[in-house]
């Protein structure tokens, strides 16, 4: 027998957001758009707030006591963020999100050790973000890009793995969970055989950190990103996880203050990672904040954080894919947290925006994806995407308003 | 709901439903692509011009029921028109939908429209197919983006 985790109650974790009570044109707020940001508990935003009042300081520089508080809080959520992922917190680079750290690595690492003939792999169905970084890394050092396909069933076909991959391919960078589809790739299996061809592998976690547990050193991942704000966190920060000895053995990403350790008119000493990639004053409020919004999901348990997410995912794609003329994407063996789907002769951004009059807040568009939708063979999609804090009652009002969008728009 | 009863007048539900003067046009002198990358619409707008009269005028392409209905709708009042009062035209059609106010009546049934400046993130939609118009009477037909 399988022991479930119990599904978290929101009826005890909606108190916690305050957004969440909030009413839109005379309807309660249904937040459906989770996979583009979430909402904040107060847990975070009373940790951010007494920061400014009783710790905010410069970190790493000052001598009196408020600068102790904050360099010591700071380094805390580092630590706090290293243990969410299994990792060591000398290896965790705080960034402004999963963007900037895909291009901390494309820059620090690619720009150094991608060359003509080498080749980086990526997949159909990538975010941007995990897209035109290496298209631009590529066009700088005269590597090539290859991309494993989407299949017929909407996951990634790896039948022509073997083809794709070999001595050539230096990197493999890939979404560990699909924005856009929901869906979550076969990353264990990927990562084994990029293994076997040398090549170090890039996970984009944005989607996956905020729904299931990560562990950086059972994946075997060289480098790891997220963004906070996907995660409870706030805005303005997330990081990047990277393997150690890569870490040491790249240049820095950015110059400035706090990433040297010694300086003349002419040059300069990099400071130890993982500070050596932090240039300037970091985020810190948003850091410390990020490092609250990790206590919260710890506290919570990530597995029925992703019991939670799985059971509201499955009962939304049951919910909408018995309505007429609704057509789901993803790969439905996999999929959770977001759900694109599209409904017969209405455009999604009339669905987002009829869906808006009701009080539910969807995406409409090609979520940052557009190599995707046209795979797909459409312009965009409707995407509603999940969190702990939904309900299956905001789940049948989707259903229930997308059954009404198509009557009002088709007039039938 | 009342809301959406505004953005979605029954005239634009109507020309999204049934699109007129939608198709290629034969023989056009002149033709733009417009492009909204946010939302992938993507409208074609092809002109036949019998010196300075637009002769001919038809649209193709994919979209939001705003952008749909607006090309629909700009196409039905065009014809006939010198290239000089379309000019005139869009910029009144442009005033109404940044709230600008305007001479709504010499805009006949594109006052349908009017209320689409209330949802700011629409009026990108509505105006793609009159900039990619005013593309397509640019000397060089260009490819246009709202963003
Ligand atoms: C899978 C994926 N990767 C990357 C990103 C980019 O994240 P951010 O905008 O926080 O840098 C997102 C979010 O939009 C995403 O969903």
């Amino acid at each position: 027998m399988i022991d479930h985790p119990v599904a978290l109650d929101p009826a005890r974790i909606r108190p916690d957001f305050p957004a969440l009570a909030m009413q839109v044109h005379g309807h309660p707020l249904a937040y459906l758009d989770n996979a583009a940001t979430t909402q904040k508990p107060n847990q975070v935003l009373e940790v951010v707030d007494d920061y400014y009042r009783h710790s905010n300081a410069n970190v790493h520089r000052a001598i009196y006591e408020l600068g102790t508080r904050a360099t010591e809080a700071y380094e805390g959520a580092r630590q706090k963020a290293a243990d969410f992922i299994g990792a060591d917190s000398r290896s965790i680079i705080f960034t402004r999100g999963t963007t900037e750290a895909i291009n901390l690595v494309a820059y620090a690492w690619g720009r150094k050790e991608l060359h003509p003939g080498d080749e980086v792999l990526l997949t159909e169905i990538e975010h941007h973000s995990n897209l035109v970084p290496w298209q631009l890394a590529v066009k700088d050092t005269g590597a090539t890009l290859r991309h494993i396909p989407l299949g017929a069933d909407q996951s990634l076909d790896l039948t022509n793995l073997d083809d794709l991959l070999s001595s050539r391919t230096r990197l493999v960078a890939l979404g560990h969970q699909s924005n856009a589809l929901g869906n979550v790739n076969p990353v264990a299996q990927i990562i084994r055989r990029a293994r076997e061809v040398g090549a170090l592998v890039l996970l984009d976690g944005a989607q996956a950190a905020p729904h299931f547990p990560i562990d950086v050193s059972a994946l075997d991942c060289d480098f790891y990103a997220l963004s906070g704000h996907k995660m409870l966190g706030p805005t303005g920060v997330g990081l990047l996880y990277g393997r150690r000895d890569l870490l040491e053995s790249m240049d820095p990403f950015m110059g400035g203050g706090e990433m040297i350790s010694s300086v003349t008119l002419d040059s300069a000493e990099w400071n130890e990672v993982p500070w050596k990639f932090e240039a300037g004053t970091p985020n810190i409020a948003q850091a410390i904040g990020l490092g609250a919004a990790v206590d919260y999901l710890t506290a919570l348990g990530m597995d029925r954080v992703r019991q939670t997410i799985d059971d509201l995912s499955a009962y939304a794609a049951e919910v909408l894919g018995a309505l007429p003329g609704v057509t789901l994407y993803g790969d439905a063996a996999t999929r959770s947290g977001a759900l694109s789907f599209n409904m017969e002769g209405v455009h999604p951004h009339d669905m987002a925006q009829f869906l808006d009059g009701v009080g539910i807040a969807v995406r409409a568009g090609h979520h940052c994806a557009q190599p995707l939708m046209e795979r797909l063979g459409v312009s965009a999609t409707t995407r509603a995407s999940f969190q702990i804090y939904n309900t299956r009652e905001e789940i049948d009002r989707l259903g229930v308003a997308v059954r009404e969008a198509a009557a009002f728009m088709l007039g039938v | 709901m009342n809301d959406m009863r505004d953005l979605y007048q029954q005239l634009i539900l109507d020309h999204n439903k049934s699109p007129r003067n939608k198709g290629p046009l034969e023989n056009s002198t002149s033709r733009a692509v417009g492009h909204n990358p946010l939302c992938g619409d993507r409208i074609e707008v092809a002109l036949r011009l019998d010196g300075d009269m637009i002769a001919d005028i038809k649209f193709e392409g994919s979209g939001c029921a705003i952008s749909q209905a607006s090309a629909s709708m700009m196409t039905t009042v065009l014809k006939g028109f010198s290239t000089g009062r379309a000019q005139e035209l869009f910029e009144k059609f442009h005033a109404m939908l940044t709230g600008d106010g305007g001479d709504m009546e010499q805009l006949g049934k594109l006052a349908a429209l009017a209320d689409v400046y209330k949802f700011p993130a629409r009026v990108k939609c509505a105006m793609l197919p009159w900039r990619t118009l005013e593309a397509s009477l640019d000397s060089q037909p260009a490819m246009i983006s709202t963003e």
